[in-house]
Parts: structure tokens; C-alpha cells; sequence
């Protein structure tokens, strides 16, 4: 069962090691890039190759951020789950750092690259990942000081998110419910799939180590209580919570108690698989005249009552390779084409709600074709919005209270909105 | 807070080396840290700047935390080089194990761990014994870590100092990270130990559930994988260690998430309470939905081990097929996966809009995804009876879009789906049987063959539809072939009639005699057998009916499937392999079943050089084919014998002697001139000439590897030459090993690509594998390999046709070096390569001979030879409507007399 990583690769677009850190002395710089430079001229693009991969004795498991390979190279039965989610959160803390993790960030900071990977994994063994906690005794050389430093307190206590001796001016909690809604509908018009995954994204600026207490209209948690449900209680379907959230506790009577990290991070994620009703419903007739044009009729529909309105609309539509010559009228909002991704996109800066507009385009096409008919792409329409002050899923923060041994009130800010996810609408 | 570091690694380009030395050396702090970092990024480049070590080694002693690091760093890379230098560093690493500040004792036993030098080991005990107990949990936990890097390095010193109880200690540490982190190193010592080390009763049990609660992420990993291997006493206790991993499951941390899968999954093994097991699956089932939205990465690994949990308990699962519907923009490799449990979860009851997602799929444009799509259905069908015909009419709707590939693929399924409901779906043959000339797939060429010939009586024009096979019979790679000959022999059966009867010959002679694929002569001569003995016996044996087929592929054996759910979230569970298939310690032994297991097609063999994937046969092999006990045609010599030597092959087989499989009729006689010597192939010996056999030409070839590597993936091309000969086949030549040989006869056909000009009989070859370059070589063609055997003429025919061509087409030449020792011998020798005896006479003391011989596309050729026995001296004339050739002749009578 235990297995852990023998090295992990910094690397650039092509595969050539940028750094790298060797802890158990079995797999090398050079057998690794070997491996992977031909991985990747092999594939052309990594999208392709599953992310574990097997050669001569060694596992590799890699990532990809912007032009930089993150890769873990072991030779045992490793735990992969684990050690892929370390490599995320490796970039997480890189970001942290230096803003952004690119092939010139790491040249520029090999230095605390080193000493970040010498602190994050031990002998293969993922140890320590809390950014900002890792900033307080690891500094790029503008914030260094020559004072010799003691780890952090957090880095093993049992709050090991949050250091302690924060101090504000001004006590505030922003708290954000940010809820995304994946959609796919195929192409006779049917709902496949369609759920809501929520997420609760804090901002602490709080003194101290303060006691927070967050109550939700949760149905089990108000149905416990013996309250009766007045307004909308909800059933959350699966909830993740951050690690400073007490699970044992939540288990047993669904409190969500928790000591939060300072700055920006996620509280809780959930997710609910209920139907909804599209909030937008996009409609599309596409009357092909091989070898001359193609004509496009669309007409795209807020679902969602009058009183919210859906901002920053971007309807994405598919239109074939090689169309060209386009003309587009559209009811409200401006179309352009986008020939990089085939598609028109039309954008609507503010779409009220129970409101239906048009759009009608068309698109010359050669009037030459190959013989082999090959099959076309065929994407689907993809929908972008926000609705702002509006959640899906009726989910109210009932409550969240602050409480810290110096006794300074706290001010909560909290914000609803609702936003497209994997939208997708799929062609006739 | 970005840095400006990359200023380091522009150095000057000569005199680096000294220069950093002198920079090292420095009298101001600074300067020597700005040459630290250069040596650093020197290091990290990957130029040598081993020599610099005491250099380097001077600047540890330092009060600069930053400085330390970079020279531990630096000692890492170069300790195990400089190992009696390393030496030098060892005070101060022990000085630092000891200084008031946390962090550095914790880098220094750290890095000191890392250094894989003895002598440095060894003065590694005394500060990570005092290590383990420092006040610090920073400390701590790096040293817990410590104890298994010593393990690696030196077990026995790490039992005879008593580091192990110290470890086990720790488990009882008030601090959760210590603890996790010597769960951790207990469990890696264990797994490399046979004695019992780190055993969970459960008071440690009491210990590591209260610990997970506090640790870090990380820690929580390392306990639930340490934990999961406990067996729980009764049900009891494993109800209340489920009560207490639980809530992991809530966790944001994909990695904790799937360990408490994999833990709770465990313990429901003892769990015999019904409610409390269906409890757990319903709380399991939206964690696990969860991880898809998790990094694509992450998917992939859940994906994988989603699909041994539904293989196990299919319930958890059953009801969110939905969820593994495929995104538009997922990357293929999460597609993949998806689709594997898209048919694993499919139910009567949601298989409707399942087909409507795999139609979808199947009008993709990534190829394989497109493939694998088809195949889903075909597995839904065979899967899921009551859906079956809807799957077909899904399939056919497929095929009429005319996509060559879903068209192939189709194909494929279908013959599985007729396998699976015999006499069912029968009507849509004929839609088949439309897309017949776009097949250019084996697979798919196969499956439509099988198809035609199991059905043969239901499509009227069976006959046709086989003989426009039968034209390309040669080329077809040998999984078409067997299938041609099956489908022929059925279909004879069914219809015994001229036409098919034709065809049986057809294909008979050219399995029995035109091929060298072992398989496929002792098929077709069982065949033959059977037809001329017993043709009752024969529809029997060949018009069985078969055994109904099941979709259990990708389907584990159970006893691996447990074996791969104690893995959950490892790389067994992602591989579907036990660790030992892949995991190489380099200390362990696992490396051979390793190689068995990755290596595919490495051993040497017949079949493994055969392009053909052996294991994508379809399975009418075996099934045309029941076992022939009670049924073995008694070995009597009835069968016709057109070519007597082969059959007494085919009788060795009777026998149950064993056929030397990869040298198909080796040819005796003299050694292969060589074309390729090894001084020129890079070890590569070719040896090779044009001889005849059975009236078919064959390119006779020796491959000897004289050199040090493996050969593989040979493959052979002639450029155009006056006869057009050709390959009739691929080159099938096994991997080669070093000091290995292998012969080979390659069929081959005329007419292919003929070239212009003028005769002559120069061959031009190439050959190529994959390790070298490509080798090309010229060999001449003899003509007498190219002599038919139906060459001999009527005495008054020869007359005539003598007569009959004008002079000029008369070609005589003198070869004073040849001394013929006797007519019949001459005569003999010459009949053997089919120039056939007409007459001789005398003229004087010489003797005159005539023969006749024709060259390919029936050119007579006339040979009249004179000579004096015993004297050296010979006359050769030819008479042909071809006179070109006639150099060509010379230089093979020539070579006939000289050998």
C-alpha cells in the first residue's frame, strides 16, 4: 500500500527539465525527460495522453499548467489520487508566489523553487501545502530578512491553515455563494443532464483565532431542530468542505463550525442534482444549401423571472469550417465571428428576464467539397451568463457568527450569483 | 514577490569554473551567496560542478538560513560522488542537528537523510535518535520520515539501533502531523520487510482514528491507507470504524475522499447487516460523483476506480449513469473511461437515452473515441437482450452514414450481436452486405465474411459475394484468409453446387499450397480431409452450432478485483494490475513478471511476427471448430494428393508430431549466397535467392543477427524489375535475438510492378526493421526459378514451333569454361528446374540436346545444348519469340553448370 514519489520534474512545453527535486535517488533527470519529450512529440498535445503513463519501471503522472509540465515520477504502487492532487495544489502554491507559474517564473525563482519543493514533500511524501503559511517562513529574496526564522506554529499544529496573532483594523467576512449551473441537452431538445454545483468562497480579514458558526437553510439541519420549514429549505446533495471545517461535528448534528485560514479560499462546495428549467433556452434552425450557404435562425430565451436579469449573455455558435462572407442581424446585443473556434458568438451585455431575442445570420460556403464526406465536429451551442442576486438552488446563508476570545464584532458581507457552468446545448 | 534569479544562469561562458571558486571563496558574505546560487543554477542547467564541492562545502557553516539550504541542496546532488569529501560535511551536520532554531535541526536531519553515502549514515544515528525526541513536532515529523530514509539505505542499522520502537512511539504522539508522518514511514518499512513491523490492534487503531481528525490532508492520507489494511473483528467493530471514517468523505481533498472509499469499502466486506450496507451506498454514491468535477487528472484516476466499484457493487452507482455522460470539451482520456462505465451501468431501464448518447458519440471526430462508441453498442446488445434490436436499428442507422470506419466497426459488433442471438436479426444482412467493397480492415473484412458464410442458404448470392473475396486470396492477412476458408467450406456444405464447388477447389489450393501460414494449410487441410471423407462428418463438425457468447470482456476475475479494491486510489487501481505486475524496487525481484506483463509480443514466434492481432480473432475460430474428440477422421490416405510432400506433413500432424512452425518448409540444399554480409548490416547477415517449389516462386531468405541488440518488425519491398516480381505476402520474420537466425520463404507473384526497358536480371531489394536503417541490395533472378512446370512440349510441337520462328529470333553463345560429364545427367540436372527432355542426337563426336522450357505468360522457350563429353567446351542456342531474354538464360545456365 505505501508507495511514495521518487522525484518531481519541473517541465517546459517540449518536456526539457527546468528543475526538478530528486528524492529517493531511483529514477533520473534524464530518464525521465526521455520519456516525456517523446511522450509529448508523439501525442503533439498532452490532452491526449492519459495522465498516468508507464515506462520501463517508472510511473510518471503529470499536469499542465500554462507552458509548464508538472510531473511525479515513482516506482512504486503510490498513492496517485493523492499525488495528483498534490501536483495541483504544487501549482496553487507556485501562483501564490509568483503571481504566475510559467516557464520564466520558476527561472526567475529557482531559488525558492527549491526550497519550496525541500518543505512540500518529503522523501516522496506530500507534507505541507498551506501557501500562506509556507510565505511566512519561505521568502523571495525582496521579503527576506536576515533573521533566522522558526516554523510557523501552524505547520503542525492541528490548525495547520491559520497562523496565530493576525491582527485588523477592521474585522470583515465576505462571503460569496457562487452557484454554476452544467446543462446538457441534447439534440432532440431533451434535458440529459443537468445539476448545480455551489461553492461558498470566503474572504477573512478577522483578528486572531475566531470561532465561526455558519447556518445554512439546510432541510435536514432545520427538520433536526424541529423547526418549522418557513420559506425554502434545501437538500444539499453532496457537500465538500474545506479542512478547517469540523467534519466529526457536522456528522453528528450538521453544524458547519470551523477556525477559517486568513484571506480567500473555499468553505464549502455542494452540489444538487435536481432538474431546473434552463434559465436560458437557446433554439436554433440551421438550413444548410450545400455548396452555396448556410442560414442561421435563433432565438435564445430568458427563463427566470422578470425581476433578475442575466449580464454578460455570450452564446457561442457553432457554424461549419469553412463558412465564410458572414451577415448577421440580431433583435438585441452584437454578434461576431470567431473563426478560431468556428463559431459565432453573440453577446448580450444584460438580458432581462421572460424576454426572448432573435438572431439571424448566414454564412456563404464553397461551392467545391471533397469527395470523401469526413465527419464535421459537431459542437454544441455553449452558453455563458451570470445572474446576479439569484441562486438556483434557493440556498440563504441563514447566519454566520463570528466569535473570538478578544470579543470584536465581525461585519459578514454576503453575495448570491448564479453563473453558466458546462452549458451545453447540443444541434439537431 | 517575483525574484530575479534568472540572472544566475548567465554566466561567463570561459573560465567558469575557476571563477566561481574564487567567487565562492570570497571574503564577503554576499558574494559568496550570489556564487552559491550560481553554482545552483549551474546544477540546475545540468553542467557538472561536481569539482567545486569543498568549495561549496565551506560555505555551509552559515547563519543564512537561505545560504544553508542551498548548499544541503548542493550536497544532495553530489554527496554520492564525492563520497570522501562528503565526510567533510558531517560536523556541521551534526552541529545543526543541535542548534536552537527548529527549522535547521529539522533541514539537517532532513538532508542528511537524502545523502545515500555510508560513511555519512553512520553519523546520522546519534542526531536522529535525539531527533525523534526533540521538543519540536517540526523536528518530529521530519526525522519520523527520516527513520524510513535510513531503512532504504541500511535496514539493519536502523533495527540494531532501535529506531523502529522509537518510530512506534510516535504513533502515540500528541502531535497529529508526527503521527501521520510515522504512519507513514512504519507502513513503507513494513511493506519492505517480511518480519512483522507495524501491526494494527486496536488500541492503535483508537489512536490513528482520533489523530485523523487533526492532521493535515496529507496525514489523513496516510492513515486511511494505513488503516485500510486492518481487519476488523466482528462486524461490530467494523460498523464503528465506518462510523468513524465517514465523515472523510465530506472532505475537499479528492485523495482523502477515495482512501475512505477504499477503507469503508473494506469493512463492508464484514458488515453482514443489509440496512447498514445499503445505508453506506447511498453515502458513498455522491462523494464519488463529486470527483468528476474534480481536475481532468483527477478524473482519470476516479474514473478508473469508479469502475472496479461498480464492479463490485454495482447498487452504489446504478442510478447516476447520467454523470458519465461525456462533456464536449472532457479530454479523451476521461471519454474513454466514461464509456467503459456508461456500458457497465446500462439497465434495461436507461439504455434509451444511453443509445442516444453513444449515437452522438459515434458522430465525433476523434477516431478511436468514434470506435470505441460503436463498440459500446454492440456491448449494450449483447449486454441487454430486451435492447437489442434497438441497439441494431442504432447500428444501422450508423452505417448509413457512411463513415468508413463506423461502418467497419459496425460490422464487427453485429457478427458478435449474431453470435449472441442466433436466427434473430437476420433481415439486416442485406444492408450489410451494401457496404461490402468500403471494408479494408481485417477485423471488419473477417466479421462480414463470417457473416456471409454462416448465413450462406439465406443470401441468394452468397457464391458472389465470397468469389469477389477470393480474387485478392493471397494478399489478405491471415485472419481474412482463415475466415475466407471457413466461410467457403460452409457454404459448399450449404449449397453443394458448381459454383461454390469451384470456389472450395480454389481456395483449397491456394491455403494448402500457396501459403506458408501454418495455421491456415493444416486448417484448410483438415478441411479438405474431412469434405473428401465424410462430408456428413463435415457439415457436422463445420455447421455446428456454436456456444452463445456473453459480454464479459473488461470484465475482472474476482479474486484480482478484491485484490484491486484494497488498491483503491493507488496506481494498481488506475493499471487494473497487481502492484507486483509493475511496481520495480530496485531491491525486489518483481522485475521479470514486469517485463511479461509490458512487454507484449517480445518472445519469438511465429505468430507474433504476423501483423494480424491474434487476440481480436473472431471467435468463429473456435467455434466452426468443436473439439474433435470422438470425431477424428481415421488417418486414412484418401484425401487428393495433389502435392504428395505436403500431405506427408499433413500426416506428421495425425500423428500429433509437431511441426517445426516457424520454419515452414525450410529448403534444403545449398547455403544462400549472401546478399547483406554483417561487416556492411551492422551485424545484420542477409542471405537470399529466387528458388521454385511446387510451382510457385519463392524469395528464399537466411536473417542472421550477429548483432547486439534485438531485431524486430522486418519488412521487404522489390523495386520494379523485367519479371515484376513482388511479395506476395508481408515478410514474416520473428523478433530476432542477438546470435539468432531465422529462415524464411517468401512467396512471391510476377507481373506486379514491372519495369521498362530493356530484360535484365537485376533485383533490386530493400529491407528494412525497426532498430536499423534500411538495407538495399541487388540479387539477380534467375530464370530458371521462373521456368513453369508446364513447360514440357509434344516432339512435333517443338518441330513446329522451331520452324515456325523466324532466324533472328535464334540466340546462340559459347561456354568454353563448362565440361558436361554425361548427357543424362545434364539432362537430369535440367529437368529438375522444368527444362523439359525432348531428344538428343549425334553430331560426331558431339552431342546435341533439346529441351523446352516456358517462361511465365506462357513464352515457349527452345533450348537446343552442344557439347563433347568430358571436354570443356559448350554450346547453348535458344529459339524463343522472346529473344531478349536469352542473356538472361545464359547467365542461368551458367550458374546451373558452375554450381
Amino acid at each position: 500500500m505505501a508507495g511514495a514519489a521518487s522525484a518531481l520534474f519541473l517541465l517546459d512545453i517540449k518536456g526539457r527539465v527546468l528543475v526538478w527535486r530528486d528524492y529517493r535517488g531511483d529514477v533520473t533527470a534524464a530518464q525521465a525527460e526521455r520519456f516525456f519529450t517523446k511522450l509529448i512529440e508523439k501525442e503533439g498535445d498532452s490532452q491526449s495522453n492519459d495522465p498516468v503513463a508507464y515506462d520501463n519501471g517508472v510511473t510518471y503522472m503529470f499536469v499542465q499548467h500554462s507552458n509548464v509540465y508538472l510531473m511525479i515520477a515513482s516506482r512504486q504502487n503510490c498513492n496517485a489520487a493523492s499525488l495528483l492532487f498534490f501536483l495541483h495544489r504544487v501549482v496553487d502554491v507556485f501562483k501564490h508566489y509568483f503571481e504566475e507559474l510559467e516557464e520564466e517564473s520558476l527561472r526567475d525563482n529557482f531559488v525558492v523553487v527549491y526550497e519550496l519543493l525541500d518543505e512540500m514533500m518529503d522523501f516522496g511524501y506530500p507534507q505541507y501545502t498551506e501557501a500562506r503559511i509556507l510565505s511566512e517562513f519561505i521568502k523571495t529574496d525582496a521579503y527576506r530578512m536576515e533573521v533566522t526564522q522558526r516554523p510557523p506554529m501552524a505547520v503542525t499544529n492541528a490548525v495547520s491553515w491559520r497562523s496565530e496573532g493576525l491582527q485588523f483594523k477592521k474585522n470583515e467576512v465576505f462571503l460569496d455563494v457562487i452557484e454554476s449551473v452544467n446543462i446538457l441537452v441534447n439534440s432532440n431538445g431533451q434535458i440529459v443532464r443537468s445539476d448545480v454545483v455551489g461553492a461558498l468562497k470566503m474572504r477573512t480579514y478577522l483578528s486572531g483565532m475566531p470561532e465561526c458558526k455558519l447556518g445554512l437553510n439546510d432541510r435536514v439541519l432545520l427538520e433536526a431542530q424541529g423547526r418549522a420549514t418557513k420559506g425554502k429549505a434545501i437538500d444539499l446533495e453532496d457537500i465538500k468542505f474545506h479542512q478547517c471545517v469540523r467534519l466529526a461535528r457536522f456528522e453528528n448534528d450538521r453544524t458547519i463550525s470551523f477556525i477559517p485560514p486568513d484571506g480567500s479560499f473555499d468553505l464549502m462546495t455542494y452540489r444538487l442534482s435536481t432538474q431546473v428549467k434552463p434559465l436560458i433556452w437557446v433554439e436554433a434552425q440551421i438550413e444548410r444549401h450545400s455548396r452555396s450557404r448556410v442560414e442561421m435562425l435563433v432565438k435564445a430565451r430568458s427563463q427566470f423571472k422578470e425581476r433578475s436579469t442575466a449580464t454578460n449573455v455570450e452564446i457561442e455558435l457553432p457554424v461549419p469550417t469553412d463558412a465564410s462572407n458572414p451577415n448577421v442581424r440580431t433583435s438585441l446585443g452584437s454578434a461576431s465571428y470567431a473563426p478560431e473556434k468556428d463559431a459565432l458568438v453573440w453577446k448580450i451585455k444584460s438580458f432581462p428576464g421572460n424576454k426572448e431575442y432573435m438572431l439571424r445570420a448566414e454564412f456563404h460556403l464553397p461551392s467545391i467539397t471533397a469527395e470523401e464526406a469526413t465527419p464535421e465536429r459537431k459542437a454544441p451551442i455553449r452558453v455563458k451568463f451570470e445572474i446576479p442576486y439569484f441562486t438556483v438552488s434557493g440556498i440563504q446563508v441563514r447566519y454566520l457568527k463570528i466569535i473570538e476570545k478578544s470579543g470584536y464584532q465581525a461585519l459578514p458581507w454576503v453575495r448570491y450569483i448564479t453563473m453558466a457552468g458546462e452549458y451545453e446545448l447540443r444541434l439537431m | 514577490m517575483s525574484g530575479h534569479d534568472s540572472k544566475y544562469f548567465s554566466t561567463t561562458k570561459k573560465g567558469e569554473i575557476p571563477e566561481l571558486k574564487e567567487e565562492l571563496n570570497s571574503q564577503y558574505k554576499d558574494k559568496r551567496k550570489d556564487a552559491v546560487k550560481k553554482v545552483i543554477a549551474a546544477m540546475t542547467v545540468g553542467k557538472d560542478v561536481s569539482s567545486l564541492f569543498t568549495d561549496v562545502v565551506n560555505c555551509m557553516q552559515t547563519e543564512n538560513l537561505e545560504l544553508k539550504k542551498l548548499v544541503y541542496l548542493y550536497l544532495i546532488n553530489y554527496a554520492k560522488s564525492q563520497p570522501d569529501l562528503a565526510i567533510l560535511a558531517v560536523n556541521t551536520f551534526v552541529k545543526d542537528s543541535q542548534d536552537p532554531n527548529p527549522l535547521i535541526r529539522a533541514l539537517a536531519v532532513r538532508t542528511m537523510g537524502c545523502i545515500r553515502v555510508d560513511k555519512i549514515t553512520e553519523y546520522l544515528c546519534d542526531p536522529l535518535q535525539k531527533c525523534l525526541k526533540d521538543d519540536d513536532p517540526y523536528v518530529r515529523k521530519t526525522a519520523a520520515i527520516c527513520v524510513a530514509k535510513l531503512f532504504d539505505i541500511n535496514a539493519e542499522l536502523v533495527e540494531d539501533r532501535g529506531f523502529l520502537e522509537a518510530l512506534k512511539d510516535l504513533i502515540s504522539d500528541n502531535n497529529p502531523m508526527v503521527v501521520a508522518n510515522a504512519v507513514a514511514a512504519l507502513a513503507e518499512i513494513q511493506e519492505n520487510s517480511t518480519s512483522p513491523i507495524f501491526e494494527i490492534n486496536s488500541t492503535t487503531l483508537t489512536k490513528l482514528l482520533t489523530a485523523l481528525n487533526e492532521c493535515t490532508e496529507w496525514g489523513q492520507v496516510f492513515i486511511l491507507d494505513a488503516l485500510s489494511r486492518y481487519k476488523a473483528a466482528d462486524p461490530r467493530e467494523a460498523e464503528n470504524i465506518v462510523e468513524r471514517v465517514t465523515p472523510r468523505l465530506q472532505h475537499a481533498n479528492c485523495a482523502v475522499v477515495l482512501s475512505a472509499v477504499k477503507m469503508i469499502l473494506q469493512q463492508m466486506e464484514l458488515i453482514t447487516s443489509t440496512d447498514v450496507i445499503r445505508n453506506l451506498c447511498k453515502k458513498m454514491a455522491p462523494p464519488l460523483v463529486t470527483l468528476l468535477s474534480a481536475e481532468p487528472e483527477i478524473q482519470y484516476v476516479a474514473l478508473r476506480n469508479i469502475n472496479l466499484i461498480v464492479q463490485k457493487r454495482p447498487t452504489i452507482l446504478a442510478h447516476e449513469i447520467k454523470v458519465f455522460f461525456c462533456k464536449y470539451n472532457d479530454p479523451i482520456y476521461v471519454k474513454m473511461e466514461k464509456l467503459e462505465i456508461m456500458i457497465k451501468l446500462a439497465s434495461d431501464r436507461n439504455i434509451d437515452q444511453v443509445l442516444l448518447e453513444f449515437k452522438e458519440y459515434a458522430t465525433e471526430v476523434d477516431v478511436d473515441f468514434v470506435r470505441k462508441a460503436v463498440r459500446a453498442i454492440g456491448r449494450c446488445a449483447i449486454k441487454l437482450e430486451r435492447a437489442a434490436e434497438r441497439c441494431i436499428s442504432v447500428l444501422l442507422e450508423l452505417i448509413k452514414i457512411k463513415v468508413n470506419y463506423v461502418v467497419q466497426e459496425a460490422i464487427i459488433v453485429i457478427k458478435d450481436i449474431f453470435r449472441r442471438y442466433p436466427n434473430t436479426y437476420e433481415s439486416i444482412i442485406a444492408t450489410l452486405c451494401e457496404s461490402l467493397d468500403t471494408l479494408d480492415e481485417p477485423e471488419a473484412k473477417a466479421s462480414m465474411i463470417w457473416i456471409i458464410g454462416e448465413y450462406a442458404e439465406r443470401i441468394d448470392n452468397a457464391d458472389e459475394l465470397l468469389e469477389s473475396f477470393l480474387e485478392s486470396f493471397p494478399e489478405e492477412p491471415a485472419q481474412v484468409q482463415l475466415q475466407l476458408l471457413t466461410a467457403t467450406v460452409k457454404l459448399f456444405l450449404k449449397k453443394p453446387t458448381e459454383g461454390p464447388q469451384q470456389m472450395i477447389q480454389v481456395v483449397l489450393n491456394n491455403a494448402t499450397m500457396e501459403t506458408d501460414n501454418p495455421d491456415l494449410r493444416d486448417r484448410a487441410y483438415i478441411y479438405w480431409r474431412l469434405l473428401s471423407t465424410d462430408p456428413e462428418a463435415a457439415k457436422d463438425v463445420v455447421l455446428a452450432e456454436k456456444p452463445v457468447i456473453t459480454d464479459d470482456s473488461n470484465q475482472l476475475d474476482p479474486s484480482l478485483l478484491d485484490e484491486l479494491l484494497t488498491n483503491i486510489s493507488t496506481l494498481s487501481s488506475v493499471y487494473h494490475k497487481p502492484p507486483e505486475a509493475f511496481v520495480t524496487r530496485l531491491k525486489t525481484t518483481a522485475q521479470k513478471t514486469e517485463d511479461e506483463d509490458f512487454a507484449e509480443g517480445s518472445e519469438a514466434g511465429y505468430s507474433s511476427s504476423n501483423p494480424v492481432d491474434s487476440a481480436a480473432s473472431p471467435p468463429a475460430t473456435t467455434g466452426n471448430i468443436p473439439q474433435p474428440a470422438g470425431r477424428q477422421p481415421a488417418p486414412t490416405p484418401a484425401a487428393p494428393a495433389p502435392v504428395p510432400d505436403l500431405l506427408g506433413d499433413l500426416m506428421g500432424l495425425d500423428n500429433a508430431a509437431i511441426v517445426p512452425v516457424d520454419e515452414p518448409a525450410t529448403p534444403s540444399g545449398p547455403p544462400l549466397p549472401v546478399v547483406v554480409p554483417a561487416s556492411t548490416g551492422q551485424g545484420l547477415q542477409i542471405s537470399a535467392q529466387l528458388s521454385r517449389r511446387d510451382g510457385q516462386v519463392f524469395y528464399s531468405m537466411l536473417f542472421e543477427n550477429n548483432s547486439q541488440a534485438v531485431l524486430d518488425g522486418f519488412m521487404i519491398q522489390f523495386n520494379k524489375n523485367t519479371f515484376g516480381l513482388a511479395a506476395a505476402g508481408p515478410l514474416q520474420i520473428p523478433p530476432l535475438h542477438p546470435g539468432t537466425s531465422a529462415r524464411t520463404m517468401l512467396p512471391m507473384v510476377l507481373f506486379q510492378n514491372l519495369s521498362p526497358g530493356p530484360p535484365s536480371s537485376l533485383l533490386q531489394v530493400a529491407v528494412k526493421n525497426n532498430q536499423q536503417p534500411v538495407w538495399y541490395f541487388t540479387d539477380k533472378i534467375i530464370l530458371h526459378a521462373l521456368f513453369g512446370e508446364d513447360g514440357r512440349m509434344e516432339r512435333g510441337t517443338f518441330l513446329e514451333t522451331w520452324r515456325s520462328l523466324p532466324d533472328s529470333n535464334e540466340v546462340q553463345r559459347e561456354f568454353p569454361g563448362i565440361t558436361i560429364t554425361s548427357v543424362e545427367s545434364t539432362i537430369d540436372l535440367l529437368t529438375a528446374f522444368n527444362m523439359f527432355f525432348i531428344a538428343k542426337r549425334k553430331n560426331g563426336n558431339q552431342d546435341v540436346i533439346y529441351l523446352s522450357a516456358k517462361v511465365p505468360r506462357d513464352v515457349p522457350f527452345l533450348i537446343e545444348l552442344t557439347a563433347m563429353v568430358g571436354q570443356p567446351g559448350l554450346k547453348c542456342a535458344v529459339k524463343t519469340p522472346t529473344p531478349e531474354i536469352a542473356p538472361l538464360f545464359f547467365e542461368a545456365i551458367e550458374l546451373l553448370f558452375k554450381a
